[in-house]
């Protein structure tokens, strides 16, 4: 049969078409080798577009279809479901990325980029014409998941997937549940004990028929792929395997401990805000001056982000202080009030109205604390307001401190290969839709591992993604794109290089008899774990390696048309 | 018998979250939408901070997942007349509003929007340009089809018209068209209802309404967006040319008593992201942002504004604007405030000026509370009353909340409470 190609070529608003002459590349691709069709759209993924790209394929008989728009990381899912919607096998499909390989990286040179565009889409035009049928695979999905980490965040997603029937592994490395929390006085916003919120999720996920609590464990290897992961855990120096579906990482965070900076290891009676509240709970004798600076840690060259609720915990305090002796004098030294949203500036204003102060300061001109032997009695800060320096008396400082990644961030992103930021945080997929959720499949992210939230954030993402990891479950098959590698074992000469250099540890060896029934080991690649990244063909020195979809002779077509 | 199905009120992107994540849970959606296409306020937005996403683009697959989605039934240009019953087994009647246009038969051409006389305010675009009487929501919508307004269309105002029954080649217009009632079974039910936008016409000091060049922030979504009133060029309404600089006025009406007195929690963000699009639009242009505490508090929020201020020629200043003026010759507004580093006041001209307006829950959210029978707080934001242990909860047990319609909250917090939202409604089936 013939190939009939389809060209489709968005102007996605101005972000292509403001640049590449779309209209021109349109023309010029309806002159190219086995194009039985174009057109331009000015969002290809509206519903206008793909009902166009529907009625095409079938009026005009195609059996491959380019699309030339944004980037295939949020839109090639999209296309593909709509070849396949109007008949045609979803791997008959090429994407060409124009705005990510081009208009957005030559937003000066219009007529350059209109040519490069015209380049693009003759590669994609030559590569689509070799590609072939694919079927997706399918794996079945154990209805059982791992929940690391057994602070707020990890006792939320536990509780709602056990009420929802499935299975639950919860791991902790402490010798108690609750993280954090249990080490909190009192919550904001309002201001009842911890134990209110944290003892209920304890019993109850402690009791519960689906959730098995593992305390003092630790995890120290992941095997498998989503539907069937293999998990060690060390226990009292006994080691155990679970098999899971899915794995929610909740492994939360920690308080900065700001060594040398504002007399933090000199005076006793300089402390954080944790240390303040596990140190006094209800009993404030003595503390009748006291200052509170804000981000100390945070907003800076060293730690840029801001620690997000640190605010409020400050406030939380000062309050509680205030109730308990309204004649305290307290001062907040504050560079913003993070009070966001609808309950926390209310809190905010509580706060003022009973008379805390704030002082803003600058952060080129720190406050400086001064005091003798052990104690400090004595903050000197530049009031940017009255533009000069004040000095207030002290009874105590506490120091509002950001959280910090926790300390097993690094190692557990290696044994799962799950990705942490430039801040140390686990990242996520996609800042905006996808925040609870690993680029790999089947593992997702809840709480403070993420990035620091407050305890009604942590629970929302606890049951976040707890639906995140229902979803498989709940269908009980994962399908996995048939673009993966496949090993050729008649020539591979069993070197290693590609079970070493596989990021998602899914090549392995095998036995295998060659034409004169000799024996011998050859790696084999598991379709079900190759997220078809094409570093072991790449690297494959006997190009025994072929990554479907991307096939030498595909790739070869693309470079020859240049 | 519980039916495994739930009921989403309100298609923005906290609905649409929400209705996915059930869907592909394997429980059977209904996802209700007064507007004529699923989108909420998102659709509006040019770009989103921190990434700068265009907001279209990774909002598009999503409306049309939902669309397409064998477990998703739209009802869209519908709202909810009554809930009765109980959690897991609850009843829902539902008004499909009469399009005037056979759903089925509209191919979404648009000759007859083209040829229809009748011109109405642009509310897609926050008043900026004008639609036609009949009209798709916007480029995008989901579904395609066209609408007829039946408050402006002159045929079903008894005026002599009927120019898009005759163009239309579909022969998909029909002025007879009536609403339609559905009545449906659910298990459980996820308002996820958005927010409007504050009107600022009655703050005068600032001069919306009278001074030409100065806009709220969503009309200014709305100018920088490829798809918006000016095809994405950055011009001042008195003049067409373009500006050179630009003042952002924050707190328009939130953190203030006489107002709303809380803070709306994307402002901050929302100026920034502004100027620096703006940056990008018209380079040699600079922004200055009025505030009066800079909430850049979420993942990478630092990062993005110490970027405005590095790259992007934006200057922030600390300070409430008491009066915003308008200089007679060349129509620049001029901004009258108090340099609180200096002790001064100052007076400085700008070439426009945006505003960003307070965020306040749906006006509809009063009769919709009043059909779900769950409490709203002072401000018209759903009320929790279980406190923070159930941040989705309402005052009705197997009604939900999510989104903006609960507290002001970002598009990563909103998809959040969504999925949350989405659990909940699936322990409730489980359960019942
Ligand atoms: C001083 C202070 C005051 C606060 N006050 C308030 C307040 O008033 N109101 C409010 O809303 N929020 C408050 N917060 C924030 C609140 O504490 C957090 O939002 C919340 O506790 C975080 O929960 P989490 O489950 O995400 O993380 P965590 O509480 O950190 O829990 C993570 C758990 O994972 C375990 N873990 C870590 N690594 C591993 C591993 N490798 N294997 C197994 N287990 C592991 C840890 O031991 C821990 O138990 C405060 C925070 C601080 C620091
Ligand atoms: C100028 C501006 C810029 C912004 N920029 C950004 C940004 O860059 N990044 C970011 O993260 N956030 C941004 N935001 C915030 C963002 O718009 C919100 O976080 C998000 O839209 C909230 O989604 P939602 O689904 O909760 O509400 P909405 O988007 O308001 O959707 C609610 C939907 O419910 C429908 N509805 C309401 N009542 C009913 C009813 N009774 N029956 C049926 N349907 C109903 C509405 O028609 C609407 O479609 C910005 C906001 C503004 C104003």
């Amino acid at each position: 049969m013939s190939v009939r190609t389809g060209v489709f070529i968005c102007h996605c608003g101005t972000n292509i078409g403001g640049i590449v002459n779309v209209p021109e590349v349109v023309e010029y691709a309806r002159t190219l080798p086995n194009v039985a069709f174009t057109e331009g759209n000015l969002y290809t993924c509206s519903e206008d577009g793909l009902s166009s790209i529907r009625k095409n394929i079938k009026e005009h008989d195609l059996n491959r279809v380019v699309v030339a728009s944004c980037t295939p990381r949020t839109h090639e899912i999209l296309f593909r479901q709509n070849c396949e919607l109007a008949g045609l096998n979803k791997y008959l499909f090429e994407f060409v990325n124009l705005r990510e390989h081009c208009s957005w990286v030559h937003m000066d040179a219009h007529d350059d980029a209109t040519l490069k565009a015209k380049d693009l889409v003759r590669m994609g035009i030559a590569k689509v014409s070799l590609l072939t049928p694919q079927e997706d695979l399918s794996t079945d999905v154990i209805r059982a998941c791992l929940i690391i980490g057994g602070g707020i965040s990890g006792l939320s997603a536990s509780l709602t997937l056990a009420n929802q029937g499935y299975h639950v592994a919860l791991i902790e490395k402490n010798d108690r549940l609750g993280g954090l929390l249990k080490d909190i006085n009192r919550v904001f916003p309002s201001n009842e004990p911890s134990s209110h919120l944290l003892d209920p999720l304890i019993n109850s996920s402690s009791k519960h028929q689906n959730i098995d609590v593992y305390l003092e464990a630790e995890l120290t290897d992941v095997k498998g792929f989503i539907g069937d992961f293999t998990v060690t855990l060390s226990q009292d120096s006994k080691t155990k395997e679970l098999k899971v579906g899915t794995i929610i990482v909740s492994t939360g965070a920690q308080e900065l401990k700001p060594a040398g900076s504002f007399g933090y290891d000199r005076f006793d009676n300089v402390m954080t805000q944790l240390e303040f509240e596990q140190r006094f709970k209800s009993d404030f004798d003595g503390l009748n001056r006291v200052v509170m600076i804000n981000c100390v840690g945070a907003r800076m060259e060293e730690r840029k982000y801001c620690g997000r609720f640190c605010c409020i915990t400050g406030i939380k305090n000062a309050v509680l202080l205030k109730e308990a002796n309204p004649g305290a004098e307290i001062s907040i030294l504050q560079r913003d009030i993070m009070a966001c949203g609808k309950v926390f500036e209310d809190y905010y204003r509580t706060a003022l109205e009973m008379g805390i102060r704030f002082i803003r300061y600058n952060v080129d001109r720190p406050p400086d604390i001064t005091g003798s032997d052990n104690v400090a009695d004595k903050v000197r800060v530049y009031h940017e307001l009255m533009g000069r320096d004040i000095e207030i008396d002290v009874d105590a400082v506490l120091l509002t401190t950001p959280l910090i990644p926790g300390e097993d961030n690094q190692q557990l992103s290696r044994i799962m290969k799950i990705p942490v930021g430039n801040d140390g945080y686990f990242l996520e997929a996609h800042q905006k839709l996808r925040p609870v959720e690993f680029p790999s499949d089947g593992i997702f992210l809840a709480g403070c591992a993420r990035y620091p939230t407050d305890i009604s954030e942590c629970i929302s993402q606890g049951y976040a993604a707890a639906t995140k990891a229902a979803i498989p479950m709940a269908r009980g098959l994962v399908i996995t794109d048939a673009f993966t590698c496949e090993v050729d074992p008649s020539r591979c000469s069993a070197c290693g290089r590609c079970v070493e250099i596989c990021p998602f540890g899914a090549i392995d060896w095998a036995d295998w008899r060659d034409m004169k029934g000799e024996t011998g080991s050859v790696a084999m690649v598991n379709p079900t774990e190759c997220k078809g990244c094409g570093l072991c063909s790449s690297s494959c020195l006997s190009s025994a390696i072929t990554l479907k979809g991307f096939t030498d002779e595909e790739i070869l077509a693309m470079v020859n048309t240049v | 018998m519980t039916r495994k199905a739930a009921l989403v009120i309100g298609g923005g992107i906290a609905g649409i979250q929400a209705s996915i994540d059930l869907a592909n849970m394997g429980i059977q959606v209904y996802l209700v939408e007064k507007n004529p296409s699923i989108g909420g306020r998102m659709a509006q937005l040019d770009k989103t901070f921190p990434t700068n996403d265009c907001a279209m683009c990774i909002l598009a697959p999503k409306m049309i997942e939902c669309a397409n989605h064998e477990n998703i039934r739209l009802l869209t240009y519908s709202e909810l007349d009554e809930l009765t019953g109980d959690a897991g087994r609850f009843k829902a009647k539902i008004t499909k509003k009469a399009r005037f246009i056979e759903e089925d038969k509209c191919v979404g051409c648009g000759e007859c929007a083209e040829k229809c006389p009748t011109k109405v305010n642009d509310d897609f675009n926050a008043g900026l340009g004008k639609r036609k009487a009949i009209y798709k929501f916007f480029p995008q919508a989901v579904p395609s089809t066209y609408v007829i307004d039946p408050d402006y269309c002159r045929t079903l105002n008894g005026k002599k018209c009927g120019v898009c029954e005759k163009i239309c080649k579909a022969k998909a217009v029909n002025y007879e068209q009536k609403d339609e009632v559905l009545t449906i079974e659910i298990g459980a039910v996820i308002l996820a209802s958005g927010f409007d936008l504050y009107n600022v016409a009655p703050l005068t000091e600032y001069g919306w309404g009278k001074i030409k060049n100065v806009l709220t922030a969503m009309q200014f979504e709305r100018m920088i967006c490829a798809s918006g009133p000016t095809g994405g060029h950055l011009k001042r309404p008195s003049d067409d040319k373009e500006p050179e600089r630009l003042a952002f006025i924050q707190c328009v009406g939130s953190r203030d008593i006489r107002h709303k007195r809380y803070c709306s929690a994307v402002c901050c963000m929302h100026a920034t992201k502004e100027a620096i699009l703006a940056h990008e639009h018209c380079p040699g242009l600079s922004s200055t942002i009025f505030y009066m505490d800079m909430r850049a508090v979420g993942k990478g929020f630092q990062e993005y504004v110490q970027r405005a201020k590095d790259q992007y020629a934006v200057e922030y200043i600390r300070a409430r604007p008491g009066r915003v003026t308008e200089n007679e010759e060349n129509q620049n507004p001029v901004i009258h405030y108090e340099d609180t580093v200096n002790r001064e006041f100052r007076a400085e001209e700008f070439d426009m000026v945006i505003l960003s307006q307070a965020l306040v829950p749906a006006e509809s959210n009063r009769s919709i509370a009043e059909k779900l029978n769950i409490g709203l707080d002072e401000f018209g934001f759903v009320s929790n009353p279980q406190g923070m242990a159930n941040p989705f909860g309402t005052s009705r047990a197997g009604v939900f909340g999510c989104g903006f319609c609960q507290s002001p909250m970002d598009v990563p917090d909103s998809v959040v409470r969504a999925s949350a939202a989405a659990s909940k409604v699936a322990e409730v089936l489980a359960s019942a």
